[in-house]
């Protein structure tokens, strides 16, 4: 299954429309939203936080978050 | 027809989008762009001329990248903006956008529109817009979003008369309608009985109420109860949340896909480099440190000769009214209390200044983030969050506005622990303690040859503030019980280049702030302290007639005797007496009355020790010339032992006790009002005392 961690730097994916639940509200205001693709642009020295961009908005969020919102890898 | 009163108007955006910028064109007035520690958390207003006859009032309220709010600062917005009754609820609202990043900009302005308030949207950095390669469909836009758009430019001063004459029309013509009908895509049948509820506010109003359970004063007790009973399905509430959500970037998608494009190819390329630099795994941190070595050395090297030339100059100044003013209780509250008072506050601004000019410039290019995006996953180890670097580097100037820069912190428990923590880091008053007693206690030698000794114990008790901070943390981390939902999302921000203005005026705010804030409350107890040292019972009022009287001092010169009646005096003052009375506790760790009235002035600030103990020490209060407080202070003898008092066994204890002790009354305070409870602050004051004390006394032993 993928997730946002799984992705490798610099590639993209398509969050999906099951995450919808997991996404926190903030998140999801931001931008974050199921269907939007998201691009993982660097993994922080200690392999979390990721920086990732999505929707226009470059956001630094943490794996453990990262780990529940699925995506379709493109 | 003429309208004397002035149109209040709000102006709302995300962080970093240039709102402040736009604020101080508008009103002349002089704020900050930025969205870091702290910054525009107090209603900031000013007024606007924008014609012959019409004012505006203008608010400038916290970014926010929505109308829910996840922190302090932003839940301002939000009860501003619902607060129909309140008399500075806004007549315009103007939202400010930045044309780079759009989507996520019109997001809040969807919310914004809703609540039906008549609405200017003014799309900032318009100047960017070819180097972007974004082409921008105004007319469309504007119909599209039912509201008046002004491009414009605010760090260039480009725009800014036409949002003035856009709130001037939109003052007279004020139409308002949702721009998002949230009830016929979730659930009609909800929200038409939501909107039944009250027919003095909008159906997004009562929908605010529910969700962020924030009830203003215009919704009766009636309407409270019926609102109320919509909030008890909880993941229904969470769920039409969460649809609204996607509804309104659905309907942005819409309406931008026909009005906004992006060439993507353009102007990528240097945020990723300086990424690449910046979060680099080894430069990443060699960057980083290097700033902080950077910071400190100037702080110390910049500080010295303006902290003189203060310390002089109030020295001087209280002279000067010594001299001039006829002798009395008013003159001595002058001098010795209300002046110092201010001097003790006024000596730490270089040092904060020169911290709050690079914690500024480090925001406004958009570093900080990166630190924070570099330091989370080490600061998370021990219960804190990567924008906790921030509040524990200001603490080495002061803690207080570390304190407040902990704000940005969403997770509720990673917060409560910074606060906790940050008095652990060695700030600047605990300097002057440490210098006279490293210089008492400690040898002038040399550490294989290069190192000096006492800098090497300087810095050693650095390391120690910050180690203690974090193993308290940790410890903080592993049995503090706190119901928190630890949420982390961060900005990484464009990198610019910081603007001179800006950066000024933060500083001048962030200073005037300390002194204002903690300044009144160190004064107020310098006030408190003089008092109690030159009052007391009647054997205070008898030494003179004694001392004079007596024989044994008949040989000595009229200034030795006045030495001698100010340290009788003193010792007969009540605060003298607080000092004895706290000998037996203090003892064990090599301490006499003497320093016991030290430590209790201390609460004040913990420089105040130097000064109190030139007093009691009969320096005269007018030469605070160190070397002669520190001849004097070496010169004392411990009447049970009959040796030296400041030997190395009391200065390593005294020099312990200031590195772990809660002495500091301004980030009580501070604390209890971030905190909302006496709670923490208590917690502070008894487990840090607590600390202090046991591990003087170890130390006390272990040097003995």
């Amino acid at each position: 299954m993928n997730t946002i961690a799984t992705l490798l730097k610099g590639e993209t994916g398509i969050i999906s429309e099951e995450s919808l639940d997991v996404i926190p509200l903030k998140l999801l205001e931001m931008g974050c939203l199921p269907g939007v693709e998201v691009e993982l642009l660097q993994v922080a020295p200690l392999k979390d936080p990721l920086y990732i961009c999505v929707n226009g908005s470059h956001l630094a969020i943490r794996k453990e978050m990262a780990a529940q919102i699925k995506i379709i890898k493109s | 027809m003429e309208n004397p009163k002035p149109v209040k108007v709000a102006l709302i955006g995300n962080p970093n989008t240039g709102k402040t910028s736009l604020f101080n064109q508008l009103t002349g007035l002089t704020q900050k762009v930025g969205n870091y520690p702290g910054v525009t958390v107090d209603k900031k207003q000013g007024s606007c001329k924008l014609s012959a006859t019409k004012t505006a009032i203008i608010t400038d309220l916290p970014g926010t990248y929505s109308i829910n709010p996840t922190s302090v600062d932003e839940s301002i917005v939000l009860k501003s903006l619902l607060n129909t009754g309140d008399k500075d609820f806004p007549d315009i609202i103007v939202v400010v956008a930045d044309v780079e990043n759009l989507k996520r900009n019109l997001f809040l302005f969807s919310q914004v529109k809703d609540l039906e308030i008549p609405i200017i949207l003014a799309i900032n950095m318009a100047d960017q817009i070819d180097r972007k390669g974004i082409s921008l469909d105004v007319e469309t836009l504007q119909k599209e979003l039912q509201t008046d758009i002004v491009l414009i430019s605010a760090r260039k001063n480009i725009g800014i008369d036409a949002v003035k004459k856009a709130i001037e029309n939109c003052a007279e013509a004020s139409i308002t309608q949702p721009l998002c009908s949230i009830n016929h895509k979730i659930d009609e049948d909800y929200f038409e009985k939501l909107k039944e509820v009250s027919s003095n506010h909008t159906l997004y109003e009562l929908w605010l109420m529910i969700t962020q359970n924030n009830f203003p004063a215009t919704i009766s007790e009636e309407e409270k109860k019926r609102l109320l009973e919509f909030t008890q399905d909880v993941s229904k509430v969470k769920r039409y949340q969460h649809k609204e959500t996607i509804h309104r970037y659905k309907q942005i998608n819409d309406i931008l896909k026909r009005t906004y494009i992006v060439d993507h190819s353009k102007a990528k390329d240097l945020r990723s480099k300086l990424d690449r630099v910046f979060t680099h795994k080894i430069f990443g941190y060699v960057i980083f440190f290097g700033i902080l070595l950077l910071i400190f050395q100037s702080i110390f090297d910049w500080s010295t000769a303006p902290m003189d030339f203060i310390d002089a100059t109030f020295a001087n100044f209280s002279e000067f009214i010594k001299i001039n003013m006829a002798p009395g209780v008013l003159t001595d509250l002058i001098t010795d209390g209300i002046i110092p008072g201010i001097g003790g506050v006024v000596i730490f601004i270089p040092q904060i200044a020169i911290l709050f000019l690079f914690v500024s410039i480090l925001e406004e290019t958009g570093y900080m983030s990166r630190v924070v995006f570099l330091m989370d996953k080490i600061m998370r180890r021990y219960g804190m969050s990567g924008k906790s670097v921030i509040p524990l580097i200001s603490g080495t100037a002061c803690a207080i506005p570390a304190v407040m820069a902990t704000r940005t912190i969403s997770g509720w428990k990673e917060r409560l622990i910074t606060i906790l923590v940050t008095p652990f880091t060695t700030c600047s008053a605990r300097l002057p303690v440490y210098a006279i007693l490293i210089s008492l206690v400690i040898p002038e030698k040399k550490l294989l040859g290069i190192f000096s000794l006492q800098g090497f114990t300087l810095l050693s008790l650095y390391a120690l503030g910050f180690a203690t901070a974090m193993i308290s943390a940790f410890l903080l981390h592993k049995t503090l019980k706190v119901k928190s939902t630890s949420f982390f999302v961060a900005e990484m921000p464009n990198y610019k280049l910081p603007s001179l203005k800006n950066v000024v005026f933060d500083v001048l705010e962030k200073t005037k702030a300390f002194v204002l804030g903690a300044g009144k409350i160190i004064l107020a107890i310098s006030v408190v302290l003089w008092f109690l040292a030159s009052n007391g019972p009647q054997s205070y009022k008898d030494v003179e007639q004694n001392i004079t009287e007596n024989v044994a001092y008949k040989n000595l010169s009229s200034g030795e005797v006045q030495q001698k009646i100010a340290a009788a005096k003193l010792e007969n003052s009540y605060i003298g007496i607080m000092g004895k009375s706290i000998e037996p506790a203090i003892k064990p760790l090599g301490y006499d009355w003497k320093i016991g009235i030290a430590l209790i002035s201390s609460f004040a600030a913990r420089e105040v020790f130097v000064g109190t103990l030139a007093t009691i020490y009969s320096v005269e209060s007018d030469d605070e010339n160190t070397s002669t407080i520190k001849e004097r202070m070496r010169a004392e003898i411990n009447p049970d032992t009959g040796e030296k008092m400041f030997n190395l066994p009391v200065g390593m204890s005294l020099l312990i006790f200031y590195a772990f002790a809660m002495q500091c009354m301004g980030t009580l305070a501070i604390v209890k009002r971030e905190t909302k409870s006496w709670k923490w602050p208590m917690i502070q004051l008894f487990g840090m005392g607590a600390l202090a004390y046991l591990a003087s006394f170890i130390t006390f032993i272990i040097f003995s």
